[in-house]
């Protein structure tokens, strides 16, 4: 058994239409080599699901997003995720806001093939108002309460960059926050996984292996991805690129801002993406953000 | 008690942020922002030693981490609370947050997700975030760095991301007794919702300021408290503390111009 296979190998199963998940938290741990050879493909039409950073707005830019499933999309330090601004305020992505709460249950859902999870949030809010398919359920007890039940978020396609990998499909995360890439790989029907480190198979202390959070039956490809989380962090290995976020963000103001960035940071792939960054070394030793 | 030494308006906003959770025993108090977290760790350094907080990240602490970077302090934990753990915590209710929407109204309900249309909004911000499941779940309170009829908002907000006391939007069934609002802290005062029907009160005044001046800059009506001060000024004990919980004096940016705690000037309509 092999599962390892290239970041083009994996943009290739995509399919327009298709509904496709994104771990990480916002600009933390997000699997970006992948979205950058999902940004080469001519794949469009996608609904994406994410507690969204900075591939959420790149997928807005590119023209990629028909629909967006979100709690939030931002660049942390930078709050405002530029290109998702602009998209959501020309209007032109269909949009289902959520409460984080509300999505990371939709998740489990999915991953428990449960139809929906009974959740107080949302309840009294506009996000019920604007998405009037999110239905409420009473408490079939004496109690008699009515709950929102937050459908499942079943997803096509789910990408995770972790840590470590091997060829089997095992995997550690072992930033201190593992985030809910477990509740997103279980979400989906395939999961693919970019790793920084690839190895022929995983043989751990006990200590080690705590950071595996998710099974390898959940995982179909592993993509070797070094530095695959950048611009965004990856604890412990590198923090952010906020030099690189800025510019990212300057581009949204600048006319054909994404062409530029695209041709300098995207098309020519991973290797001169690297070289244009400083090159592997420098960013390996990005700092960690403080919070 | 030196009253007289100089002290910023943020930093009587710290000392008035800190206040929302006097009394609240051990539950997790999350300051989102400078100068709610500086009021977090004061809290927790002063009245309420019970409080429980985090490194902002993923670690508990027993002792509040100062802001910004640590040189080689190397913090101790007491414990972990990722983000899976405190959506736990969330629906559990234990949790008391203070966070600076963009907008509130006179329910308490607040926005983070859009102004204008919904469809086609003229500002997109960061989306409703964790916003429904707080304020429906534990006690919450907000800052408001510039208070003024854009932020404290006529009728309802644009987009209610966070409910508050308004009955017109829950059905009989729905659960409302598990959440709570406690104060807002803004620029010119501390709101707080003890009026008849929650009505909005004015709890305190900052140093140089008028009923009449907060009120302009209000879209919606608000009460005077019986008992309404001047928003207690901070001792020399809490200033000391302060100093300690912000090394990098990240708190000069986080008003605009990083006013005196005193107003010299009229406020006049913001």
């Amino acid at each position: 058994m092999d599962k390892l296979m290239t970041a083009a190998d994996v943009a290739g199963q995509l399919r327009d239409g298709m509904t496709i998940g994104f771990g990480g938290w916002g600009p933390r741990r997000k699997p970006m080599a992948l979205v950058r050879a999902i940004l080469r493909s001519d794949v469009k039409d996608l609904t994406v699901v994410a507690y969204g950073g900075p591939e959420v707005g790149m997928l807005c830019a590119a023209g990629k997003v028909k629909k967006l499933v979100y709690g939030f999309a931002t660049l942390d330090a930078i709050p405002l995720e530029p290109w998702y601004r602009k998209a959501r305020q020309a209007g032109e992505i269909e949009i289902m806001e959520l409460d984080e709460g509300m999505f990371q249950w939709g998740l489990r859902a999915a991953g428990m093939r449960l139809p929906f999870l009974p959740t107080r949030c949302g309840l009294g809010t506009d996000v019920t108002t604007h998405h009037p398919e999110l239905r409420t359920v009473r408490s079939p007890y004496a109690d008699g309460e009515e709950l929102l039940a937050m459908p499942a978020l079943d997803l096509d396609m789910a990408f995770v960059h972790v840590n470590e990998a091997d060829r089997l499909g095992n995997t550690l995360i072992t930033g201190i926050d593992p985030y809910f890439d477990h509740l997103m790989a279980r979400a989906a029907e395939r999961c693919f996984v970019s790793a920084e480190r690839v190895v022929d198979r995983l043989a751990l202390g006990a200590d080690e292996a705590r950071h595996n959070t998710f099974e390898r039956y959940l995982v179909e490809g592993v993509v070797k991805a070094p530095l695959g989380a950048h611009p965004t962090t990856c604890a412990p290995d590198y923090g952010w690129d906020m030099a690189h976020l800025k510019r990212y963000v300057a581009s949204a103001k600048e006319e054909g801002g994404w062409q530029d960035y695209m041709a300098t940071y995207v098309a020519p792939g991973e290797a001169a993406y690297q070289a244009a960054n400083g090159g592997a070394e420098t960013m390996a030793k990005l700092p960690l953000p403080v919070f | 008690m030196t009253d007289t030494q100089d002290y910023s308006l943020a930093e009587l906003m710290i000392v008035a942020a800190s206040e929302a959770w006097r009394g609240d025993g051990e539950l997790i108090a999350s300051g989102i922002g400078v100068i709610p977290r500086l009021g977090a760790g004061l809290a927790k350094l002063t009245h309420t030693p019970e409080l429980m907080m985090t490194d902002s990240e993923a670690l508990l602490v027993e002792e509040p981490i100062p802001l910004g970077p640590r040189g080689d302090v190397e913090p101790r934990y007491s414990g972990y609370l990722g983000f899976e753990r405190m959506f736990e915590c969330v629906a559990g209710g234990r949790r008391h947050a203070m966070i600076g929407p963009t907008q509130i109204d006179r329910f308490g309900q607040t926005n983070l997700s859009c102004i204008g249309d919904y469809h086609k909004p003229k500002v997109a911000m960061l989306g409703v975030r964790g916003l429904p499941g707080n304020s429906i779940n534990h006690i919450n309170s907000f800052l408001v760095p510039v208070h003024n009829r854009k932020a404290l908002v006529e009728g309802e907000v644009d987009m209610v991301s966070g409910v508050g006391f308004n009955p017109a939007r829950f059905s009989e069934h729905m659960r409302r007794d598990l959440m709570d609002i406690r104060r807002i802290v803004t620029d010119l005062c501390v709101l707080d919702f003890e009026g008849e029907d929650r009505a909005v009160r004015v709890r305190s005044l900052h140093p140089g300021v008028s009923f009449e001046e907060v009120q302009a800059n209000t879209g919606f009506a608000l009460v005077k408290a019986p008992e309404m001060a001047e928003t207690p000024v901070p001792s020399a004990e809490q200033l000391a503390i302060i100093r300690r919980l912000d090394p990098h004096d990240l708190r000069a940016k986080a008003l605009k111009d990083n006013p005196p705690g005193v107003r010299t000037q009229p406020v006049g309509q913001r």
